[in-house]
């Protein structure tokens, strides 16, 4: 396999796992500032540009978090490289240069989220419009990877694009507990007051973890147990120790379909060792927003790490 | 009742409005479909088009704007005659244009013979020199030629081009099938059409006989492409896909142990055959444009060696030059001792000044097209330009007589489209896909149909707005 094929299959997916996810903080914040005061609506806003790394961007642009401003300017705004509908023409552009790589199915739903996607958000997206686009954006990335898992050689190039998913699913994952780390801090204030309730249920929706976590706790939250939840539980798939259990597997087939391990497989062995053998009092005796921290300067490296290992670039 | 354009000869109707034989089958159905039920077919076969992404890029417009080209659903129809004359005289043409190739690069009999002077040669730029005294593995120069036919009459088919650098459309010959099959599955059972569909596995065979000594058993073939911004990018990946070939670009290439290798995700691996999308003059920024990021520096060194069979061989343009053109029909009686099958467009060389003189005498009723262009630029369709355009191509003509030839404005034969006030006649063309190898000439049955879609256009070509349509050769 070409080493830039691999480079465009590992794009194509970090891109349509980053537009879904993006979807999904969005729809949270959206849900958030509508129960709350408008001085804690724009602060919601901020928290969602944050996590996502555009606060910059945008504030480079307008002077205000109001609230159909930032999610237009996320979902299609033309001056910022990293909205959802860039995204979206990035995967397709990814996939258009690997289509020799993808099934006929992968290139036809990517070209068909693209084609939806940009019709939909052609004009500025209402506040009672905005579900409709998210859920739009989710459902188009889903069929992308229904498509692909239902079609898909489980060869390299399957591999490629679970290594890039999980990357990136990683790296999202771990955004969002490093802007609401706080809310999860065990705190002297605490009282589990209805709005405490309501942070944390919004940290786990973001995540599509909510319902997941209702049912293995029977309903109650609490901040440790959430925290736990998304970094070390092994059955929820947006959790990081998942992530890198299946980035570790992945890596391995290559390893075992090439013949040879590179230095990449030792530092995500090693990540996921940690994983798995830390406990969250660890975790939070260490400091949570330091583990967070280093997960993600560590997760850009390995990155980076395969990118080097399998010649994406010359 | 149906008819064509007056004095033009129509492929499905004759001029008094009953159906031709290779259309009865074809008529008999049609007309037992509900219009609106076809209509919206029509309708299905562009969301089906897009959807899959078959598009084309149109240079000069925004970067990346992607277009489709028109679909008609009413086949062009070729009888088993007709194909059984027209690929024998497709046929010598090939050998012809391989042996004239050959030749070129050699010892130039054709010119120490005076059949064709050598100041054709001497300016111009399709001739490389890289390629003087070297014969290509397999000895073979044009692996994939695209012959553009046009007809006039019921037994007058004669050439318009001969397509021996990059021919493009296949992916079209194939994809037109395919929406047809789908829409129109009843249509195939009932009717012996000759089937398209192996032509990517014909290609890969005959690319594959082409391949150099250090080849390996399995040959690697590779399709270079200029990128996703190029305008067939969708052709060139769709064959790579169809052959099971690696699709790399020139970045993806460099020169390794004397062979050209791809980079792959476990280090370089040499490739064998390069079937190649990209111009002679990209190629290679060692030996022709310093500046191409296309190309892979160093490949005509490891081409000279004889460790790469690039296909088409680089050069093979002289030989479907527009000035050459006019030549064929001596080339062809040169190389083959036989007379031409296939007749050419009588052509005006503007070079000459006798001809010079009848074609700014004649301008109004004559096609003028530049001697190296393509694509339908460039061109002049005399009974169509205003007094400006005339004016200005008669300047033109004037100060580089030798850029031009001039052609007669041919009435192309016509086949109908459906449009939404029923059928209408269409100009159009046809051009056969042939396969080089040492093991032979070898053309699938069928081509890509190009159509003029507005009323009365005699231009075919995509970039200036015409459409496909599915061509079927019918077996006996």
């Amino acid at each position: 396999m070409l080493g830039r094929s691999a480079n465009g299959i590992f794009w194509m997916s970090r891109y349509l796992e980053r537009a879904e996810n993006v979807a999904r903080l969005l729809d949270v914040g959206f849900r958030m500032a509508l129960t709350r005061g408008n001085v804690s609506q724009e602060e919601e806003w901020h928290s969602v540009l944050t996590t996502i790394g555009q606060d910059a961007g945008f504030r480079a642009r307008y002077d205000d978090y109001a609230g159909p401003q930032v999610f237009n300017y996320i979902l299609r705004d033309k001056d910022n490289p990293l909205s959802v509908l860039r995204m979206i023409e990035n995967a397709r552009t990814n996939a258009r240069s690997v289509r020799t790589s993808i099934t006929r199915e992968v290139w036809e739903t990517t070209n068909e989220a693209w084609m939806v996607l940009r019709d939909m958000l052609a004009r500025p997206v209402r506040e009672r419009g905005l579900r409709e686009a998210l859920t739009a954006v989710r459902r188009q990335t889903m069929l992308v990877r229904g498509a692909m898992q239902g079609t898909m050689l489980r060869n390299e190039v399957f591999n490629f694009s679970r290594i890039g998913k999980f990357i990136e699913r990683a790296d999202n994952t771990a955004r969002i507990l490093d802007v609401k780390y706080y809310v999860l801090l065990p705190s002297v204030a605490w009282v589990g007051s209805s709005l405490d309730n309501v942070q944390w249920e919004a940290v786990l929706r973001s995540v599509a973890g909510d319902r997941a976590y209702r049912w293995l706790n029977a309903g109650a939250l609490d901040p440790r147990g959430i925290a736990e939840f998304l970094i070390l539980d092994q059955r929820f798939p947006r959790s990081l120790v998942f992530s890198y259990e299946k980035l570790n597997s992945n890596l391995r087939w290559l390893a075992r379909e090439y013949g040879c391990e590179t230095a990449v497989h030792q530092l995500v062995g090693e990540a996921r060792n940690r994983l798995q053998e830390t406990t969250i009092n660890a975790i939070i005796d260490q400091g949570l927003h330091e583990f967070i921290t280093g997960f993600i300067a560590r997760n850009i490296h390995i990155a980076t790490a395969i990118a080097r290992d399998y010649r994406f670039v010359e | 009742m149906q008819s064509g354009v007056a004095g033009t000869y129509d492929e499905m109707f004759e001029a008094d409005g009953t159906v031709r034989p290779a259309y009865a089958g074809f008529r008999q159905w049609f007309e037992a479909q509900d219009r609106n039920w076809l209509k919206k077919q029509d309708h299905e076969a562009e969301r089906f088009f897009r959807r899959t992404g078959i598009t084309f890029n149109v240079y000069g417009e925004d970067a990346g704007e992607e277009r489709l080209i028109p679909f008609d659903m009413i086949p062009r129809i070729i009888t088993a005659q007709e194909w059984r004359k027209l690929s024998r005289g497709i046929e010598q043409r090939v050998r012809a244009l391989n042996a004239f190739l050959q030749d070129l690069y050699h010892r130039q009999e054709i010119i120490r013979s005076g059949r064709l002077p050598v100041r054709l040669l001497q300016e111009n730029q399709a001739f490389l020199p890289q390629m003087i005294d070297f014969t290509p593995p397999g000895g073979v120069y044009t692996h994939i030629v695209g012959i553009d036919l046009v007809r006039t009459g019921p037994d007058e088919f004669m050439v318009l081009e001969d397509n021996a650098r990059t021919p493009s459309g296949v992916s079209y010959m194939l994809e037109n099938r395919e929406t047809m099959m789908a829409m129109f599955p009843e249509l195939f059972s009932r009717i012996p059409v000759r089937p398209v569909s192996d032509y990517p596995r014909r290609l890969a065979r005959s690319l594959a006989a082409c391949a150099p000594d250090c080849a390996a058993d399995r040959p690697v073939v590779a399709v270079l492409t200029p990128g996703i911004f190029n305008s067939a990018y969708f052709e060139h990946a769709f064959l790579a896909d169809q052959m099971g070939a690696e699709l790399v670009e020139g970045g993806d290439l460099r020169v390794v142990d004397g062979r050209i290798a791809m980079r792959t995700t476990t280090g370089y691996q040499p490739i064998d055959v390069l079937y190649r999308r990209v111009d002679d003059e990209y190629l290679d920024p060692l030996s022709f444009h310093p500046d191409s990021v296309l190309g892979i520096a160093g490949i005509m060194d490891v081409y000279r060696a004889g460790r790469i069979t690039i296909a088409n061989a680089p050069g093979t343009g002289i030989s479907d030059d527009k000035a050459i053109y006019s030549f064929m029909p001596d080339i062809v009686e040169f190389y083959t001792g036989e007379r031409p099958i296939l007749g050419n467009v009588p052509t005006w060389r503007c070079s000459e000044p006798q001809a010079l003189k009848y074609v700014l005498d004649n301008l109004a009723e004559l096609v003028v097209k530049e001697v190296h262009g393509s694509g339908g630029y460039g061109m002049l369709i005399g009974p169509a330009a205003s007094r400006k355009e005339l004016a200005l191509f008669e300047a033109k003509l004037r100060a580089r007589p030798d850029n031009y030839i001039a052609q007669p404005t041919l009435a192309l034969s016509t086949v109908p489209i459906f449009t939404r006030a029923g059928l209408a006649p269409r100009h159009v063309d046809l051009r056969p896909f042939v396969l080089v190898s040492p093991d032979g000439v070898d053309i699938t049955p069928g081509g890509l149909t190009r159509v003029a879609i507005q009323k009365g256009s005699l231009v075919v070509n995509s970039s200036q707005g015409g459409g496909t349509k599915d061509s079927w050769v019918l077996a006996d």
